[in-house]
C-alpha cells in the first residue's frame, strides 16, 4: 500500500525540477506527481502547464485522457481485477461482478472506509495463468471467486 | 546444489516468491548448501511454479510446486510434481526457440550470463558490417514486424537509413495491449539485455543516437527490470559514447504509458512520448521519414528487435529457414485463456492453429470442448474448430479472415457466449477509441446497442443487417485498425456462432 502525501505546491515544483530536461517530459511528470500524491490534483495542472509552456486546456485534455490518471484519490489499496477475453475465458467477468456486489460498489468504486479501491482493467499479460489481478502493483494469477475475495479482504 | 525458481510475473502470480522462500527456509534448516538462482520463465506456464534443480545430466524440474513440496524437492522426493529433465518436456521440445532461446535458464539482469550465453555477438558482428550491411541482413532474413500489422522490417530500416537528419530515434513498442499475449513482457522481464542488444543494432544500422523503450504501466516488473539492466549496460558501456570502441553512441530511456490501448499504435505512441493525448496521427508521413519529434523514427515491436541480435550472430539465413512463405523465422506464439497448457511456443511458421491448441495446448484447462479461438487480440477474429487447419502464416490467416497480430490464441469452451463476446469487442473499441473518427467513437457504442437488441430478440434480422452495415462503416471510415478490425472479432462471431444470437435460426449465409 502507499502513504500518499497530501497536496504540496513546493513538494511538486521539486518533483517536476528534474524532469523537465526529459525529451517529452509531461507524461513522466504526472506519472510522478500522481505517485507522490495518489492523483494529478486539478491545482497541479496550471502549475504543469506553466513550466511546459502549454495551456492549462492542453495539459486537462491529456490528464484525462489516459484512464491511469486519476482526479481524486484511490482507496488505501487498489485492486485491478483483468476484465479482457483471456480472463474472461476463465470466467473472470462473473468473478468480477461477484466481488463488486458483495462489496457494494461499482467498477471503480472505493469501499466507504477508504480501504479498498476495486477496478477493472485490461490484460495483464498474465493471460496463460488466468484470471489475474494485481493488487498493489503485486500480480495474483489462477484466480478463483474464493481467491478473488480473499485478496479484497486481505488488503 | 543449484536450484532455479524464476522470477517472472506470471510465475509470481501464482506463488513462486513464497515457493522459493519455502527453498531457503528448508535448506537452511536441513543445513544443506544451497545457491538459489532467480530465472526467468521457461513459458511453461501451466507449471509454474516450476523448480529446477541442477544435475550432471541436466536440469530436473518440478511443478508446479507450492511451499508444501520444499522438503521434497531438496531431498529428491516430490514424486507427484516430479516432471524430470526439463529440456525433454514436450512442449518446450518441440519450439525452436532462437528468441527465447535463454528464457528459463538466465538471471535476466546478469550481464555476466547473457553475454556467457551468446549475448552481444550479434551487436559485435553488425558493428563489422556496418550499416549498409547490417540492414541488408536484416531485410535477407524476411523478419516482419511482430506488433500486428507484419511489415517488412527491413525495408522500414532501410528507410530510416537512408533519412538524411542529424537527429533518428529508436521506439520499442512495448505496450502489448493485446489480451493473450505477454512474449514482450517475458523479454522485457526476462531477457531485457536481448532487447537493448537488438536496439542498440537498430541505432547502429541506421544512425539513431536516442532509444525509448515504451511501456505499458500494467506491466510493473517489466518497466523495473528494463530499467536495471539499462543502467548495468550504461554502466559496462554497452550504451552510451563509443560502444564496443566503434565509435557508435546509443542511448535508451524507458518511458511508461498510461493505460490507453490504443498508444499502441505507432503513432499514437509517439505522441504519448511526445507529452500528448494518444491519439493517432494521418499517414503520410510515415514515421521513418516524420516521427518522434518530427525526426526520422524507427518503431518496432519488442519481439522485432529481440529477433535482430539471433539474425546477426547466426546470419539471416539461420532464420529464414525457419518458416513458410512469405512467413519466415520464427513466431513465438502465446497460448493462453482457458487451455491446459498455455504458454509460449516458438516455432517456425506453418503449423496449424488446430496443432497449436489441441497438441501443444491439449485443449481447455476446463476439460470441456473447445468451442473458440481468438487469434491476433482484441481485434482479431475467433475461429470455429472448422478452420483449425488453417496454417500459421500471416497470408493464411488474412485468407481466413484472421490475423496473426502479435502471436496471441485465447480458448475459450463450450459455455463461451459468443454474442456476449461480440458485444465485448464493441464496448473495448468503444472504451479505447481515440476519439478522431466518428464510426470509431460512436458507432462503436451504437454497436454494443444493436447487439443488446439482436440477443433481446427484438427485429432481428433488421438489427442484424444494421450490425453488418455499421461494420463495414467502421472497416472502411476509420484512421486505424482500432475501429478498422474491431469487425473481424463482431462479425466472426455472428458468422460461426449464429446460435447464440437468439433463440430461433438466423437467415444468414457464411460469408
Ligand atoms: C489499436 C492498435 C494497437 C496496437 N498495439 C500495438 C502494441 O501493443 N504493440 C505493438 O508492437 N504494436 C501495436 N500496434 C501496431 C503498431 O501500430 C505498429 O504496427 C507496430 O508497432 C510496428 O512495429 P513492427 O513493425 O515491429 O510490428 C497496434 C496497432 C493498433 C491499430
Ligand atoms: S479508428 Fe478509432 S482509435 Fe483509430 S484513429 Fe480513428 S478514432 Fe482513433
Ligand atoms: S487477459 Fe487477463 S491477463 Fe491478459
Amino acid at each position: 500500500m502507499h502513504a500518499y502525501r497530501a497536496w504540496d505546491p513546493a513538494r511538486a515544483e521539486e518533483i517536476m525540477g528534474p524532469l523537465l530536461a526529459l525529451e517529452g517530459p509531461l507524461l513522466p511528470i504526472l506519472h510522478a506527481l500522481q505517485g507522490e500524491f495518489g492523483h494529478v490534483p486539478e491545482a497541479a495542472v496550471p502549475m504543469v502547464a506553466a513550466r511546459l509552456n502549454l495551456t492549462r486546456a492542453e495539459v486537462h485534455g491529456v490528464v484525462s485522457f489516459y484512464h491511469d490518471f486519476r482526479a481524486a484519490p484511490a482507496g488505501r489499496h487498489v485492486l485491478r481485477v483483468c476484465q479482457a477475453e483471456a480472463c474472461q475465458s476463465m470466467g473472470a467477468t462473473r468473478q468480477f461482478a461477484d466481488l463488486l456486489a458483495q462489496l457494494g460498489l461499482d467498477a471503480g468504486g472505493t469501499t466507504p472506509d477508504g480501504r479498498l479501491t476495486v477496478e477493472p482493467i485490461y490484460c495483464l499479460g498474465l493471460c496463460a495463468t488466468a484470471p489475474a489481478a494485481l493488487l498493489d502493483g503485486e500480480p495474483h494469477g489462477r484466480l478463483d471467486a474464493g481467491r478473488l475475495s480473499e485478496l479484497a479482504a486481505a488488503a | 546444489m543449484k536450484v532455479f525458481v524464476p522470477r517472472d510475473a506470471a510465475a509470481i502470480a501464482v506463488g513462486a516468491e513464497r515457493v522459493a522462500q519455502a527453498l531457503s527456509r528448508v535448506a537452511a534448516e536441513k543445513g544443506i548448501d544451497l545457491t538459489l538462482v532467480r530465472t526467468s520463465s521457461r513459458g511453461l506456464f501451466w507449471l509454474e511454479p516450476l523448480v529446477e534443480v541442477e544435475t550432471p545430466q541436466g536440469r530436473i524440474g518440478y511443478g508446479p510446486a507450492t511451499v508444501a513440496d520444499a522438503e521434497g524437492i531438496l531431498d529428491g522426493g516430490a514424486a507427484a510434481i516430479a516432471l524430470g529433465l526439463v529440456e525433454e518436456i514436450p512442449f518446450l521440445k518441440r519450439q525452436n526457440r532462437l528468441t527465447f532461446a535463454r528464457a528459463g535458464i538466465t538471471d535476466p539482469l546478469s550481464l555476466a550470463d547473457y553475454r556467457a550465453h551468446g549475448g552481444y555477438k550479434g551487436l559485435e558482428r553488425a558493428l563489422s558490417l556496418g550499416g549498409a550491411g547490417t540492414v541488408d541482413e536484416v531485410k535477407r532474413s524476411g523478419l516482419r514486424g511482430r506488433g500486428g500489422a507484419g511489415f517488412p522490417t527491413g525495408i522500414k530500416w532501410d528507410t530510416v537509413a537512408r533519412a538524411a537528419s542529424p537527429r533518428k530515434y529508436i521506439v520499442c513498442n512495448a505496450d502489448e495491449g493485446d489480451s493473450g499475449t505477454f512474449a514482450d513482457r517475458m523479454v522485457m522481464e526476462g531477457d531485457p539485455f536481448l532487447l537493448i542488444e537488438g536496439m542498440t543494432i537498430a541505432g547502429a544500422a541506421t544512425g539513431a543516437t536516442k532509444g525509448f523503450v515504451y511501456i505499458r504501466s500494467e506491466y510493473p516488473h517489466g518497466i523495473a527490470a528494463m530499467e536495471q539492466a539499462i543502467a548495468t549496460a550504461r554502466q559496462e558501456r554497452l550504451l552510451g559514447a563509443d560502444i564496443l570502441g566503434s565509435g557508435v553512441s546509443f542511448d535508451l530511456e524507458v518511458r511508461v504509458g498510461a493505460g490507453a490501448y490504443v498508444c499502441g499504435e505507432e503513432t499514437a505512441l509517439l505522441e504519448s512520448i511526445e507529452g500528448k493525448r494518444g491519439q493517432v496521427r494521418a499517414k503520410p508521413p510515415i514515421p521513418a521519414l516524420r516521427g518522434l519529434f518530427g525526426q526520422p523514427t524507427m518503431i518496432n515491436n519488442t519481439l522485432s528487435f529481440a529477433a535482430i541480435p539471433f539474425i546477426l550472430a547466426e546470419g539471416a539465413q539461420a532464420y529464414a529457414d525457419f518458416g513458410m512463405g512469405r512467413s519466415r523465422g520464427t513466431m513465438p506464439v502465446q497460448i493462453a485463456g482457458n487451455v491446459k497448457h498455455g504458454g509460449l511456443f516458438e516455432t517456425g511458421f506453418g503449423i496449424t492453429l488446430g496443432e497449436l491448441v489441441e497438441d501443444i495446448g491439449g485443449g481447455t484447462a476446463t476439460g470441456r470442448p473447445l468451442r473458440a479461438v481468438q487469434a491476433g487480440g482484441p481485434l482479431g477474429a475467433y475461429f470455429p474448430p472448422s478452420l483449425f487447419g488453417t496454417p500459421y502464416d500471416y497470408e493464411a490467416f488474412t485468407a481466413a479472415g484472421g490475423l496473426v497480430g502479435h502471436g496471441g490464441l485465447v480458448l475459450f469452451d463450450d459455455t463461451v457466449d459468443m454474442a456476449r463476446m461480440a458485444r465485448f469487442a464493441m464496448e473495448f473499441c468503444a472504451l479505447e477509441s481515440c476519439g478522431k473518427c466518428t464510426p470509431c467513437r460512436i458507432g462503436s457504442t451504437r454497436g454494443t446497442e444493436v447487439i443488446d437488441r439482436i440477443i433481446a430478440d427484438r427485429d432481428r434480422a433488421a438489427n442484424i443487417t444494421v450490425l453488418r452495415d455499421l461494420c463495414e462503416t467502421l472497416k472502411f471510415g476509420s484512421l486505424c485498425a482500432l475501429g478498422g478490425f474491431t469487425p473481424y472479432p463482431v462479425m466472426s462471431a455472428l458468422t460461426y456462432f449464429p446460435e447464440d444470437f437468439g433463440a430461433t435460426p438466423l437467415p444468414l449465409a457464411a460469408e
